[in-house]
């Protein structure tokens, strides 16, 4: 078991040998450290996930964005956070209480597990082991459930449409992710997030698997987008339609949950991204450029991880600020007609180019 | 006209022609329906576009004025008709079954004037709740609040219609019908919702997505101007029409001024009228602009907003300087404008409409060219030409569908004719021709603005009026064109300085009105798509 950012075996020495502490105990201790760190970072990320899509979006609309709390407006979303953390929840009449409570736990949780996955540097992840993309594909698809949660047990029609729009949407779009993942496990021969990286460590997939990686990279983009639920895809939360959509009825940190989630989906959608296509936390190598390779080494991976995160992530928030919103029926066309047979057919050529060796 | 006089006293004898400024037929309930079916029909007279039906109450009788258009022969008419049996039950039928907009403009002369129109599909109060007490418009009218006081419970309302029709031995029947069924999913999108522009709301029903029936439910921001303007002198009346469609403030205030004018022949300086239109036609840009920034973001777009409020921002600004204010105006006066234009007013239309066209540019490639964009408004809400008639959907809504209905064109007034622009009309009919009008007539307005900016004649801006204005007793009406389409205003004037009568027609009350049937069957996403390019203000439509 490796911690977030540090080496896990001094504390583990520390915890046995020093303090004495039997070895289950040990390990307990070691899992709620650990569960800690990623809460903390989980929360820190979001917050400047919330300033980096403010300041990008103002710079879209020709405004300057926040610029009043803080040095460049740094502190707008620690205040933001701060003032959704003291709201009163408000409590609903006519509601299936223990659902209502329960559905923004089961979103958060959901981004969290996947949270776990993405690799952050050499060894620096939470989990890893063989199925890790498999498991990272599962996880996340529990966050539909607290969608669907949401909406049906706030006795709202309006939250009803919305959850039952983002049940269809994020069923069918699951489909387009499984499928590149699938695209791109075959070209890394395995399932396991470090294998995946290692496998990278020469030439980045995109690079690797040129026509089909670069097929698989564009429909991942769209599926991922619209598995977040933002523009073009957000209409689960369509506001000029449905008010809020399912989560009209949540306030205070309820309603933080939500939003939160939101953000760090992003994180992890954009995460996933690099690690499948951008090599994770590798640096971006070429075979036989061994000066410049050596340059790009001087960057620790975890740097070169966040920023392909932080890039990627660009890429979604410019789609949402500058594209209208697609309506259900053309959201769900997109999907069942055009990626999902393009998909079929990606693999397909994936796995020729892989048999034939075609591939870098 | 005098053949038309002619050929309505062949079809129905009985009638009495007078001839204000547009002439008025008077007719007796019996032969109402028969008339209005031939004025309709009849192929020479073809008045098949209904500008509205002005309840009236003369002390003595009550009644109903319906003006009705031919707008391919440019003719308007009017038709008084004196409604039936007592104070307690006056009775017209209904032509709702001839114009189509008459079902709900006969709902507001039932609940102002409590005239009941038999055969009407649905004869409910239109703005005021239904609890209420009396009709406000009557003269006879109790204003006591202890009557209709304030209510602090919901407002109750009802699932059921009235339908009143004569059975063969002359008694009149109440029937009651459902509005929606017991089993239909209905959802309420208004009062209080980000995409029906104010305080509309719509009883949606929906089957999964799909829309199944609109009930539109107004009133939320009914003010009774109208009811307010009888107890104001002349000047005192004009504020209001920065209230209703505030973002055509000035072209309602100009109409306002005019209608006034006429009634008491004043003459205005052409300065004066110059002022007047440039200004008309300012606000149609910044209206037009705002339309599209919000439009789109109700698409999802949100960025748009912010490029469109840009040119609008620079127009706001350009009134500040001359009128002193950014929304409520107030600038058109009775004589003339209120205060002469700003120095710079010349320079800084110049310079608005120099960055137009670049500004349009923007606007179609961000916006009009996208693909979804063109998925989510082709072939969406298609309003057919007869149904944009039938339905009295004006302005560049209906202009989208075919009709061409601009009033400056069909009505001169001002000094609009001897201005070279193109009336805007397309054929298709959908949400995207009704946005790409409105585009369109952006590059038109700008374009007479350039024949005006360097031809502001010298002279008074104000001509001299009496403090006390008296109008001379009689009825005035006319039709003018504001950003949203025909504007139409009647005034009786029984010699003293209030008005008697002041019915204001605005153009957003039909085009609420024809949600309904162009959304049945579409997506609850079209709704918005629908509602939206339709471009009504609820301040006026509720008035």
């Amino acid at each position: 078991m490796q911690a977030l950012f540090l080496d896990t075996t001094g504390v583990h020495t520390l915890l046995t040998e020093t303090l004495n502490l039997q070895p289950w105990l040990a390990v307990t201790i070691e899992c709620l450290l650990v569960g800690v760190g990623l809460l903390l970072v989980y929360s820190v990320l979001a917050l400047i996930y919330i300033y980096y899509e403010r300041k990008i979006c103002a710079a879209f609309q020709c405004r300057l964005g926040p610029n009043r709390v803080g040095p460049w407006g740094l502190l707008q979303s620690i205040a933001d956070m701060f003032k959704m953390l003291i709201k009163e929840i408000i409590h609903l009449q006519h509601i299936d209480r223990f659902l209502f409570a329960l559905a923004p736990y089961l979103v958060i949780i959901a981004s969290m597990l996947a949270f776990a996955v993405l690799p952050w540097g050499d060894g620096l992840q939470i989990i890893d082991f063989n199925i890790g993309i498999f498991f990272l594909i599962a996880v996340s698809s529990i966050g539909v459930l607290g969608i669907l949660l949401a909406g049906w047990s706030s006795n709202n029609k309006f939250t009803l449409i919305g959850s039952l729009r983002s049940g269809a949407q994020m069923v069918s779009y699951e489909l387009s992710i499984g499928l590149t993942v699938l695209t791109m496990v075959c070209l890394a021969g395995s399932m396991s997030v470090s294998d995946i990286c290692a496998e990278q460590s020469d030439l980045w997939f995109i690079f690797k698997g040129h026509v089909p990686a670069l097929i698989a990279f564009v429909i991942y983009m769209i599926a991922g987008t619209a598995e977040t639920n933002r523009g073009p895809f957000d209409l689960p939360e369509a506001e000029s339609e449905l008010t809020a959509g399912y989560h009209t009825e949540y306030s205070g940190i309820h309603f933080g949950f939500f939003y939160l989630a939101e953000y760090l989906n992003l994180f992890v959608v954009s995460g996933v991204a690099s690690l499948l296509f951008l090599g994770g936390w590798q640096p971006l190598h070429f075979p036989g450029w061994d000066t410049f390779n050596g340059i790009m080494d001087y960057c620790p991976g975890t740097v070169w991880f966040l920023a392909k995160c932080f890039a990627l992530s660009f890429v979604i928030i410019w789609f949402k600020w500058t594209y209208p919103r697609l309506r259900i029926d053309q959201l769900l066309s997109l999907e069942w007609k055009y990626l999902l047979p393009i998909n079929l057919f990606n693999l397909v050529l994936m796995v020729i180019v892989i048999v034939y060796g075609l591939h870098f | 006209m005098a053949n038309i006089t002619e050929r309505i006293k062949t079809l129905c004898p009985s009638a009495t022609v007078e001839g204000y400024n547009i002439p008025v037929v008077t007719v007796d309930d019996d032969h109402w329906h028969a008339l209005a079916k031939a004025l309709h029909d009849d192929p020479e007279l073809a008045y098949t576009y209904l500008v509205t039906i002005v309840g009236m109450d003369w002390t003595d009788s009550l009644g109903a004025i319906y003006y009705m258009m031919n707008t391919d022969a440019d003719r308007i008419l009017g038709v008084k008709v004196l409604a039936k049996g007592t104070r307690e039950q006056p009775l017209i039928t209904s032509a709702a079954d001839i114009w189509k907009v008459a079902t709900l403009y006969e709902r507001e002369v039932y609940d102002f004037y409590g005239i009941i129109f038999l055969n009407n599909p649905d004869m409910r109060r239109l703005f005021l709740n239904i609890d209420w007490v009396g009709y406000p418009l009557r003269k006879d009218y109790d204003a006591n609040p202890d009557i209709n006081p304030v209510s602090i419970e919901s407002e109750r309302q009802s699932d059921f219609t009235k339908v009143y029709s004569r059975s063969a031995d002359g008694t009149v029947n109440c029937t009651e019908e459902r509005i929606f069924q017991p089993e239909d999913f209905v959802v309420n999108i208004g009062p209080q919702h980000p995409a029906t522009h104010g305080v509309l709301r719509f009883r949606t029903c929906v089957d999964g997505e799909t829309v199944k029936k609109i009930d539109v439910y107004m009133g939320y921001i009914h003010r009774g101007i109208e009811k307010l303007c009888e107890t104001l002198t002349y000047p005192q009346t004009l504020h209001f029409m920065d209230r209703m469609d505030y973002f055509s403030a000035h072209n309602y205030h100009h109409a306002l001024c005019m209608l006034y004018e006429k009634a008491a022949g004043i003459e205005i300086s052409r300065r004066a009228q110059v002022i007047r239109v440039m200004m008309d036609e300012l606000s149609r840009i910044a209206s037009h602009c705002l339309f599209i920034g919000t439009y789109c973001m109700d698409l999802g777009a949100t960025t748009m907003l912010f490029y469109t409020l840009r040119v609008r921002e620079q127009i706001l600004d350009i009134m500040e300087k001359t009128c002193g204010a950014r929304m409520t105006f107030n600038y058109d006066c009775i004589g003339g404008v209120m205060a002469d234009l700003d120095e710079n007013f010349v320079a800084d239309v110049k310079a608005l409409l120099e960055t137009i066209p670049a500004n349009i540019k923007e606007y179609n490639t961000l916006f009009t060219g996208n693909v979804i964009a063109k998925n989510r408004l082709t072939d969406v809400g298609v309003l057919s030409r007869e149904d944009a008639i039938a339905y009295g959907v004006t302005g560049p809504s209906g202009r989208a569908s075919g009709w061409a209905c601009d009033m400056r064109k069909l009505q001169p007034y001002s000094i609009y004719p001897e201005l070279d622009f193109e009336e805007i009309v397309a054929t298709e009919g959908d949400s995207m021709a009704r946005f790409q009008c409105r585009v369109r007539e952006i590059e038109e307005s700008a374009k007479i603005l350039w024949q005006l900016v360097d031809n502001i004649p010298e002279g008074e801006y104000c001509v001299k009026v009496p403090k006390v204005l008296k109008l001379p007793a009689g009825s005035w009406f006319q039709v003018t064109e504001g950003c949203r389409g025909a504007f139409g205003l009647y005034l009786e004037s029984d010699g003293t300085t209030k008005p008697y009568r002041l019915k204001i027609a605005p153009p957003c009350l039909p085009q609420a009105g024809v949600v309904d049937h162009i959304t049945r069957g579409f997506k609850i996403a079209d709704l918005i798509t629908i509602g939206g390019s339709l471009d009504y203000i609820v301040p006026d439509m509720d008035r």
